[in-house]
Protein backbone atom coordinates (compact mmCIF):
# COMPACT_ATOMS: atom_id res chain seq x y z
CA UNK A 1 0.00 0.00 0.00
CA UNK A 2 1.15 3.52 -0.72
CA UNK A 3 1.65 6.05 2.04
CA UNK A 4 -1.39 8.11 1.17
CA UNK A 5 -4.74 6.32 1.13
CA UNK A 6 -5.70 4.97 -2.29
CA UNK A 7 -8.36 7.17 -3.77
CA UNK A 8 -11.16 5.12 -5.17
CA UNK A 9 -13.90 5.97 -7.58
CA UNK A 10 -16.90 3.90 -8.62
CA UNK A 11 -18.25 4.31 -12.15
CA UNK A 12 -21.73 5.86 -12.01
CA UNK A 13 -22.89 3.74 -14.95
CA UNK A 14 -21.43 0.29 -14.16
CA UNK A 15 -20.15 0.55 -10.56
CA UNK A 16 -16.67 -0.67 -11.44
CA UNK A 17 -14.24 0.23 -8.70
CA UNK A 18 -11.21 2.06 -10.04
CA UNK A 19 -8.29 4.06 -8.76
CA UNK A 20 -8.55 7.80 -9.04
CA UNK A 21 -5.46 9.05 -10.88
CA UNK A 22 -4.17 12.55 -11.52
CA UNK A 23 -4.88 13.84 -15.02
CA UNK A 24 -3.08 16.28 -17.25
CA UNK A 25 -5.05 19.50 -17.87
CA UNK A 26 -7.81 19.06 -20.40
CA UNK A 27 -7.78 15.26 -20.17
CA UNK A 28 -10.70 13.01 -19.41
CA UNK A 29 -10.83 9.82 -17.37
CA UNK A 30 -13.17 7.18 -18.79
CA UNK A 31 -14.39 3.98 -17.20
CA UNK A 32 -12.27 1.00 -18.19
CA UNK A 33 -15.28 -1.25 -18.55
CA UNK A 34 -18.21 0.78 -19.91
CA UNK A 35 -16.53 3.89 -21.28
CA UNK A 36 -18.48 6.41 -19.18
CA UNK A 37 -16.75 9.72 -18.51
CA UNK A 38 -15.69 9.55 -14.86
CA UNK A 39 -14.12 12.98 -14.44
CA UNK A 40 -12.19 15.63 -16.29
CA UNK A 41 -9.31 17.84 -15.37
CA UNK A 42 -11.08 21.07 -16.26
CA UNK A 43 -8.64 23.96 -16.29
CA UNK A 44 -9.64 26.90 -14.05
CA UNK A 45 -13.00 25.22 -13.60
CA UNK A 46 -14.28 27.62 -10.95
CA UNK A 47 -13.08 30.85 -12.61
CA UNK A 48 -14.36 29.92 -16.04
CA UNK A 49 -17.69 28.55 -14.90
CA UNK A 50 -18.31 31.65 -12.78
CA UNK A 51 -17.50 33.94 -15.72
CA UNK A 52 -19.84 32.06 -18.06
CA UNK A 53 -22.53 31.93 -15.37
CA UNK A 54 -22.50 35.68 -14.69
CA UNK A 55 -22.57 36.49 -18.40
CA UNK A 56 -25.40 33.99 -18.89
CA UNK A 57 -27.30 35.58 -15.98
CA UNK A 58 -27.25 38.99 -17.63
CA UNK A 59 -28.31 37.53 -20.98
CA UNK A 60 -31.05 35.53 -19.27
CA UNK A 61 -32.57 38.77 -17.92
CA UNK A 62 -32.29 40.45 -21.34
CA UNK A 63 -33.82 37.41 -23.05
CA UNK A 64 -36.79 37.49 -20.70
CA UNK A 65 -37.45 41.24 -20.81
CA UNK A 66 -37.36 41.88 -24.57
CA UNK A 67 -39.71 40.36 -27.16
CA UNK A 68 -38.51 37.23 -29.00
CA UNK A 69 -40.17 38.23 -32.23
CA UNK A 70 -43.20 40.09 -33.47
CA UNK A 71 -45.55 39.58 -36.40
CA UNK A 72 -47.17 42.25 -38.50
CA UNK A 73 -50.65 41.88 -39.95
CA UNK A 74 -51.99 44.85 -41.89
CA UNK A 75 -49.88 47.30 -39.94
CA UNK A 76 -50.93 45.70 -36.67
CA UNK A 77 -47.89 44.51 -34.80
CA UNK A 78 -47.96 42.01 -31.96
CA UNK A 79 -44.80 41.12 -30.10
CA UNK A 80 -44.19 38.32 -27.64
CA UNK A 81 -41.89 37.72 -24.71
CA UNK A 82 -41.27 34.30 -23.20
CA UNK A 83 -43.28 35.07 -20.08
CA UNK A 84 -46.00 36.63 -22.25
CA UNK A 85 -46.31 33.35 -24.12
CA UNK A 86 -46.57 31.40 -20.87
CA UNK A 87 -49.23 33.80 -19.57
CA UNK A 88 -51.20 33.74 -22.82
CA UNK A 89 -51.31 29.94 -22.83
CA UNK A 90 -52.52 29.95 -19.23
CA UNK A 91 -55.36 32.31 -20.19
CA UNK A 92 -56.30 30.04 -23.11
CA UNK A 93 -56.94 27.27 -20.59
CA UNK A 94 -53.81 25.24 -21.29
CA UNK A 95 -52.52 25.56 -17.75
CA UNK A 96 -50.48 22.34 -17.76
CA UNK A 97 -48.59 23.17 -20.95
CA UNK A 98 -48.06 26.71 -19.74
CA UNK A 99 -46.61 25.39 -16.48
CA UNK A 100 -44.32 22.97 -18.31
CA UNK A 101 -42.89 25.75 -20.44
CA UNK A 102 -42.57 28.03 -17.42
CA UNK A 103 -40.61 25.44 -15.44
CA UNK A 104 -38.33 24.20 -18.22
CA UNK A 105 -37.56 27.51 -19.95
CA UNK A 106 -37.62 29.99 -17.05
CA UNK A 107 -37.49 28.41 -13.57
CA UNK A 108 -34.93 25.65 -14.20
CA UNK A 109 -32.29 27.80 -15.97
CA UNK A 110 -32.79 30.56 -13.39
CA UNK A 111 -32.30 28.12 -10.50
CA UNK A 112 -29.26 26.68 -12.23
CA UNK A 113 -27.65 30.09 -12.64
CA UNK A 114 -28.50 31.18 -9.09
CA UNK A 115 -27.14 27.97 -7.54
CA UNK A 116 -23.92 28.18 -9.55
CA UNK A 117 -23.38 31.80 -8.51
CA UNK A 118 -24.07 31.12 -4.83
CA UNK A 119 -21.65 28.17 -4.88
CA UNK A 120 -18.84 29.55 -6.99
CA UNK A 121 -18.73 33.22 -5.97
CA UNK A 122 -17.70 32.47 -2.33
CA UNK A 123 -15.25 29.78 -3.51
CA UNK A 124 -13.64 32.32 -5.84
CA UNK A 125 -13.30 34.75 -2.93
CA UNK A 126 -11.92 32.03 -0.68
CA UNK A 127 -14.98 31.74 1.54
CA UNK A 128 -17.20 28.80 2.38
CA UNK A 129 -20.45 28.82 0.38
CA UNK A 130 -23.63 28.85 2.50
CA UNK A 131 -25.61 25.55 2.66
CA UNK A 132 -23.55 24.11 -0.18
CA UNK A 133 -25.12 20.65 0.06
CA UNK A 134 -28.54 22.11 -0.72
CA UNK A 135 -27.30 24.00 -3.76
CA UNK A 136 -25.21 21.12 -5.11
CA UNK A 137 -28.27 18.89 -4.86
CA UNK A 138 -30.47 21.53 -6.48
CA UNK A 139 -27.99 21.75 -9.33
CA UNK A 140 -27.98 18.00 -9.82
CA UNK A 141 -31.77 17.77 -9.65
CA UNK A 142 -32.53 20.70 -11.93
CA UNK A 143 -29.93 20.01 -14.61
CA UNK A 144 -32.04 17.73 -16.86
CA UNK A 145 -35.00 20.13 -16.76
CA UNK A 146 -33.33 23.28 -18.04
CA UNK A 147 -34.10 23.22 -21.76
CA UNK A 148 -33.02 26.58 -23.13
CA UNK A 149 -31.35 24.98 -26.17
CA UNK A 150 -34.52 23.05 -27.03
CA UNK A 151 -36.54 26.24 -26.59
CA UNK A 152 -34.14 27.99 -28.95
CA UNK A 153 -34.79 25.37 -31.62
CA UNK A 154 -38.52 25.75 -30.94
CA UNK A 155 -38.20 29.49 -31.58
CA UNK A 156 -36.48 28.84 -34.90
CA UNK A 157 -39.09 26.29 -36.00
CA UNK A 158 -41.96 28.66 -35.12
CA UNK A 159 -40.15 31.45 -36.95
CA UNK A 160 -40.06 29.40 -40.14
CA UNK A 161 -43.69 28.33 -39.73
CA UNK A 162 -44.82 31.92 -39.22
CA UNK A 163 -43.01 33.27 -42.25
CA UNK A 164 -45.44 31.30 -44.45
CA UNK A 165 -48.32 33.55 -43.43
CA UNK A 166 -46.92 36.64 -41.73
CA UNK A 167 -44.23 39.23 -41.85
CA UNK A 168 -42.02 38.29 -38.91
CA UNK A 169 -39.67 40.74 -37.23
CA UNK A 170 -36.97 39.14 -35.05
CA UNK A 171 -36.74 40.69 -31.59
CA UNK A 172 -33.82 41.46 -29.36
CA UNK A 173 -34.43 38.41 -27.17
CA UNK A 174 -34.01 36.09 -30.16
CA UNK A 175 -30.30 36.92 -30.34
CA UNK A 176 -30.03 36.86 -26.55
CA UNK A 177 -31.46 33.35 -26.44
CA UNK A 178 -29.01 32.23 -29.10
CA UNK A 179 -26.06 33.54 -27.11
CA UNK A 180 -27.53 32.28 -23.84
CA UNK A 181 -27.66 28.75 -25.30
CA UNK A 182 -23.94 28.93 -26.08
CA UNK A 183 -23.01 30.37 -22.69
CA UNK A 184 -25.04 27.78 -20.76
CA UNK A 185 -23.33 25.01 -22.74
CA UNK A 186 -19.94 26.57 -21.98
CA UNK A 187 -20.77 26.84 -18.27
CA UNK A 188 -21.93 23.22 -18.16
CA UNK A 189 -18.79 22.06 -19.97
CA UNK A 190 -16.38 23.89 -17.66
CA UNK A 191 -18.19 23.08 -14.40
CA UNK A 192 -16.79 20.16 -12.45
CA UNK A 193 -18.88 19.04 -9.50
CA UNK A 194 -15.99 16.82 -8.42
CA UNK A 195 -13.66 19.79 -8.02
CA UNK A 196 -16.26 21.73 -6.05
CA UNK A 197 -16.84 18.80 -3.68
CA UNK A 198 -13.10 18.44 -3.26
CA UNK A 199 -12.74 22.14 -2.46
CA UNK A 200 -15.63 22.01 -0.02
CA UNK A 201 -14.16 19.14 1.96
CA UNK A 202 -10.45 18.52 1.34
CA UNK A 203 -10.31 16.19 4.34
CA UNK A 204 -12.21 13.31 2.82
CA UNK A 205 -11.42 13.83 -0.84
CA UNK A 206 -12.05 10.54 -2.58
CA UNK A 207 -10.92 8.61 0.47
CA UNK A 208 -12.49 5.42 1.60
CA UNK A 209 -13.91 5.88 5.06
CA UNK A 210 -12.76 3.12 7.42
CA UNK B 1 -11.53 -19.06 -10.47
CA UNK B 2 -10.84 -16.07 -12.69
CA UNK B 3 -11.27 -12.79 -10.95
CA UNK B 4 -14.01 -10.71 -12.51
CA UNK B 5 -13.53 -6.93 -12.34
CA UNK B 6 -14.94 -5.90 -8.99
CA UNK B 7 -17.91 -3.62 -8.69
CA UNK B 8 -17.91 -1.31 -5.71
CA UNK B 9 -21.05 -2.90 -4.29
CA UNK B 10 -19.50 -6.39 -4.33
CA UNK B 11 -16.76 -5.02 -2.04
CA UNK B 12 -19.26 -3.42 0.32
CA UNK B 13 -18.38 0.00 -1.02
CA UNK B 14 -21.03 2.47 -1.99
CA UNK B 15 -20.66 5.61 -4.06
CA UNK B 16 -22.78 8.56 -3.00
CA UNK B 17 -25.38 9.52 -5.62
CA UNK B 18 -24.92 13.20 -4.83
CA UNK B 19 -21.18 13.74 -4.38
CA UNK B 20 -19.73 10.45 -5.77
CA UNK B 21 -17.65 9.81 -2.65
CA UNK B 22 -16.93 6.12 -2.20
CA UNK B 23 -17.43 4.91 1.35
CA UNK B 24 -17.74 1.59 3.14
CA UNK B 25 -21.19 0.49 4.08
CA UNK B 26 -22.23 -2.65 5.95
CA UNK B 27 -24.48 -4.58 3.57
CA UNK B 28 -27.67 -5.12 5.53
CA UNK B 29 -27.52 -2.41 8.13
CA UNK B 30 -29.90 0.43 8.88
CA UNK B 31 -29.82 3.41 6.50
CA UNK B 32 -26.33 4.83 6.09
CA UNK B 33 -25.37 8.37 5.19
CA UNK B 34 -22.55 9.77 3.12
CA UNK B 35 -19.77 11.04 5.40
CA UNK B 36 -19.15 14.04 3.15
CA UNK B 37 -22.55 15.35 2.08
CA UNK B 38 -24.99 13.50 4.33
CA UNK B 39 -27.11 12.01 1.52
CA UNK B 40 -28.67 8.60 2.15
CA UNK B 41 -26.48 5.88 0.64
CA UNK B 42 -27.88 3.24 -1.68
CA UNK B 43 -25.96 0.52 -3.47
CA UNK B 44 -28.50 0.80 -6.30
CA UNK B 45 -31.36 3.22 -6.91
CA UNK B 46 -34.16 1.86 -4.69
CA UNK B 47 -37.08 0.27 -6.57
CA UNK B 48 -35.46 1.19 -9.87
CA UNK B 49 -37.08 -1.47 -12.05
CA UNK B 50 -40.59 -1.21 -10.61
CA UNK B 51 -40.68 2.59 -10.75
CA UNK B 52 -39.23 2.64 -14.23
CA UNK B 53 -41.81 0.09 -15.47
CA UNK B 54 -44.66 2.09 -13.94
CA UNK B 55 -43.53 5.29 -15.65
CA UNK B 56 -42.90 3.55 -18.99
CA UNK B 57 -46.33 1.89 -19.00
CA UNK B 58 -48.01 5.20 -18.15
CA UNK B 59 -46.09 6.81 -21.01
CA UNK B 60 -47.19 4.06 -23.46
CA UNK B 61 -50.82 4.65 -22.51
CA UNK B 62 -50.57 8.41 -22.91
CA UNK B 63 -48.74 7.99 -26.22
CA UNK B 64 -52.05 6.90 -27.78
CA UNK B 65 -54.04 10.12 -27.14
CA UNK B 66 -50.88 12.12 -27.87
CA UNK B 67 -50.97 10.83 -31.44
CA UNK B 68 -54.70 10.31 -31.96
CA UNK B 69 -55.93 13.69 -30.71
CA UNK B 70 -55.44 17.16 -32.18
CA UNK B 71 -52.12 18.83 -31.44
CA UNK B 72 -52.73 22.18 -33.08
CA UNK B 73 -55.63 23.99 -34.73
CA UNK B 74 -54.70 26.64 -37.25
CA UNK B 75 -57.21 28.84 -39.00
CA UNK B 76 -57.11 31.79 -41.35
CA UNK B 77 -59.65 33.42 -43.69
CA UNK B 78 -59.17 30.75 -46.34
CA UNK B 79 -58.09 27.58 -44.55
CA UNK B 80 -58.83 25.78 -41.36
CA UNK B 81 -56.72 22.84 -40.27
CA UNK B 82 -56.69 20.46 -37.36
CA UNK B 83 -53.37 18.67 -37.11
CA UNK B 84 -52.21 15.70 -35.12
CA UNK B 85 -48.48 15.34 -34.59
CA UNK B 86 -48.01 13.15 -37.66
CA UNK B 87 -50.34 15.09 -39.97
CA UNK B 88 -48.53 18.26 -38.93
CA UNK B 89 -45.24 16.76 -40.04
CA UNK B 90 -46.78 15.56 -43.31
CA UNK B 91 -48.26 19.01 -43.97
CA UNK B 92 -44.87 20.64 -43.36
CA UNK B 93 -43.27 18.18 -45.78
CA UNK B 94 -45.88 18.78 -48.48
CA UNK B 95 -45.61 22.56 -48.22
CA UNK B 96 -41.89 22.35 -48.88
CA UNK B 97 -40.39 22.81 -45.41
CA UNK B 98 -38.40 19.58 -45.55
CA UNK B 99 -35.82 20.76 -43.06
CA UNK B 100 -38.39 21.71 -40.41
CA UNK B 101 -40.46 18.61 -41.16
CA UNK B 102 -37.41 16.43 -40.52
CA UNK B 103 -36.53 18.21 -37.27
CA UNK B 104 -40.09 17.97 -35.96
CA UNK B 105 -40.33 14.32 -37.03
CA UNK B 106 -37.16 13.43 -35.13
CA UNK B 107 -38.15 15.35 -32.01
CA UNK B 108 -41.83 14.38 -31.81
CA UNK B 109 -42.03 10.93 -33.41
CA UNK B 110 -38.62 9.25 -33.54
CA UNK B 111 -37.25 10.23 -30.11
CA UNK B 112 -40.34 9.33 -28.00
CA UNK B 113 -40.61 5.94 -29.74
CA UNK B 114 -36.88 5.32 -29.40
CA UNK B 115 -37.11 6.11 -25.70
CA UNK B 116 -40.12 3.89 -25.02
CA UNK B 117 -38.79 0.89 -26.96
CA UNK B 118 -35.26 1.24 -25.60
CA UNK B 119 -36.41 1.53 -21.99
CA UNK B 120 -38.59 -1.56 -22.49
CA UNK B 121 -35.62 -3.45 -23.93
CA UNK B 122 -33.35 -2.35 -21.09
CA UNK B 123 -35.91 -3.24 -18.42
CA UNK B 124 -36.61 -6.70 -19.84
CA UNK B 125 -32.91 -7.48 -20.31
CA UNK B 126 -32.12 -6.38 -16.75
CA UNK B 127 -35.00 -8.40 -15.29
CA UNK B 128 -33.84 -11.50 -17.14
CA UNK B 129 -30.34 -10.85 -15.76
CA UNK B 130 -29.02 -10.91 -19.29
CA UNK B 131 -25.30 -10.63 -19.95
CA UNK B 132 -25.89 -9.65 -23.56
CA UNK B 133 -23.67 -6.75 -24.76
CA UNK B 134 -23.64 -4.79 -21.50
CA UNK B 135 -21.45 -2.06 -22.99
CA UNK B 136 -23.83 -1.45 -25.90
CA UNK B 137 -26.82 -1.36 -23.54
CA UNK B 138 -25.07 1.15 -21.32
CA UNK B 139 -24.37 3.29 -24.37
CA UNK B 140 -28.01 3.08 -25.35
CA UNK B 141 -28.96 4.33 -21.88
CA UNK B 142 -26.56 7.26 -22.12
CA UNK B 143 -28.04 8.14 -25.52
CA UNK B 144 -31.54 8.17 -23.99
CA UNK B 145 -30.38 10.48 -21.21
CA UNK B 146 -28.97 12.95 -23.69
CA UNK B 147 -31.64 12.91 -26.33
CA UNK B 148 -34.89 12.85 -24.31
CA UNK B 149 -35.17 16.57 -23.70
CA UNK B 150 -35.44 17.40 -27.43
CA UNK B 151 -38.96 16.00 -27.53
CA UNK B 152 -40.13 19.18 -25.82
CA UNK B 153 -39.66 20.96 -29.15
CA UNK B 154 -43.28 20.66 -30.30
CA UNK B 155 -44.57 21.93 -26.96
CA UNK B 156 -42.50 25.09 -27.35
CA UNK B 157 -43.58 25.58 -30.97
CA UNK B 158 -47.27 25.24 -30.05
CA UNK B 159 -46.82 27.64 -27.13
CA UNK B 160 -45.13 30.32 -29.21
CA UNK B 161 -47.56 30.06 -32.12
CA UNK B 162 -50.67 29.94 -29.94
CA UNK B 163 -49.53 32.93 -27.94
CA UNK B 164 -48.48 35.03 -30.90
CA UNK B 165 -51.27 34.40 -33.36
CA UNK B 166 -54.17 35.80 -31.38
CA UNK B 167 -55.46 38.38 -33.82
CA UNK B 168 -59.18 37.63 -33.67
CA UNK B 169 -60.80 36.71 -36.97
CA UNK B 170 -57.66 37.14 -39.06
CA UNK B 171 -55.90 34.00 -37.91
CA UNK B 172 -55.96 31.66 -34.96
CA UNK B 173 -53.66 29.02 -33.61
CA UNK B 174 -54.85 26.89 -30.72
CA UNK B 175 -53.12 24.15 -28.81
CA UNK B 176 -55.17 20.96 -28.83
CA UNK B 177 -55.67 18.26 -26.17
CA UNK B 178 -52.85 16.13 -27.62
CA UNK B 179 -50.36 18.74 -26.42
CA UNK B 180 -51.09 17.82 -22.78
CA UNK B 181 -50.82 14.08 -23.45
CA UNK B 182 -47.63 14.54 -25.44
CA UNK B 183 -46.11 16.76 -22.76
CA UNK B 184 -46.94 14.09 -20.20
CA UNK B 185 -45.22 11.43 -22.34
CA UNK B 186 -42.06 13.55 -22.49
CA UNK B 187 -42.02 14.19 -18.74
CA UNK B 188 -42.85 10.57 -17.83
CA UNK B 189 -40.13 9.13 -20.06
CA UNK B 190 -37.63 11.60 -18.63
CA UNK B 191 -38.52 10.49 -15.10
CA UNK B 192 -38.35 6.85 -16.22
CA UNK B 193 -34.83 7.37 -17.58
CA UNK B 194 -33.80 9.00 -14.29
CA UNK B 195 -35.19 6.07 -12.31
CA UNK B 196 -33.39 3.44 -14.36
CA UNK B 197 -30.11 2.39 -12.79
CA UNK B 198 -27.56 1.44 -15.51
CA UNK B 199 -25.46 -0.40 -12.92
CA UNK B 200 -28.12 -3.12 -12.93
CA UNK B 201 -27.00 -3.95 -16.49
CA UNK B 202 -23.60 -4.97 -15.12
CA UNK B 203 -24.69 -6.77 -11.96
CA UNK B 204 -25.41 -10.17 -13.59
CA UNK B 205 -21.67 -10.31 -14.40
CA UNK B 206 -20.96 -10.43 -10.68
CA UNK B 207 -23.20 -13.46 -10.02
CA UNK B 208 -24.39 -11.79 -6.86
CA UNK B 209 -27.63 -10.10 -5.93
CA UNK B 210 -27.35 -6.51 -4.87
CA UNK B 211 -30.31 -4.76 -3.35
CA UNK B 212 -31.10 -1.25 -2.22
Amino acid sequence: MADRPVQLIACHDCDLLQRDIALNPGCTASCRRCGAVLYRNATDSIDRTLAYTLAAGILFLVANVFPIFSIEVQGDRSAITLFGAVLSLWQQGMEIISLMVFVTAIVAPALELISLTILLMPLRLGLAPPSHTLFMRTLQFIEPWGMVEVFMLGVLVSLVKLTHNFRVIPGFALWSFGLLTLLLAAAAASFSARDVWARLDPRSQGEVAP
Amino acid sequence: MTRAPASAAAQGLCSCHVCQLVSRRPRFSSPAHCPRCGATLHFRKPGSIQRCWALVIAAYILYIPANALIMMETGSLITYRKDTIVSGVVHLWKTGSWMIATIVFIASVAIPLLKLFSLTLLLISVQRRSTWHPRQRTRLFRLLEGVGRWSMLDIYVVTLLAALVQLGSMATVKAGPAAIAFGAVVVLTMFATMQFDPRLIWDPLQKEDIHD
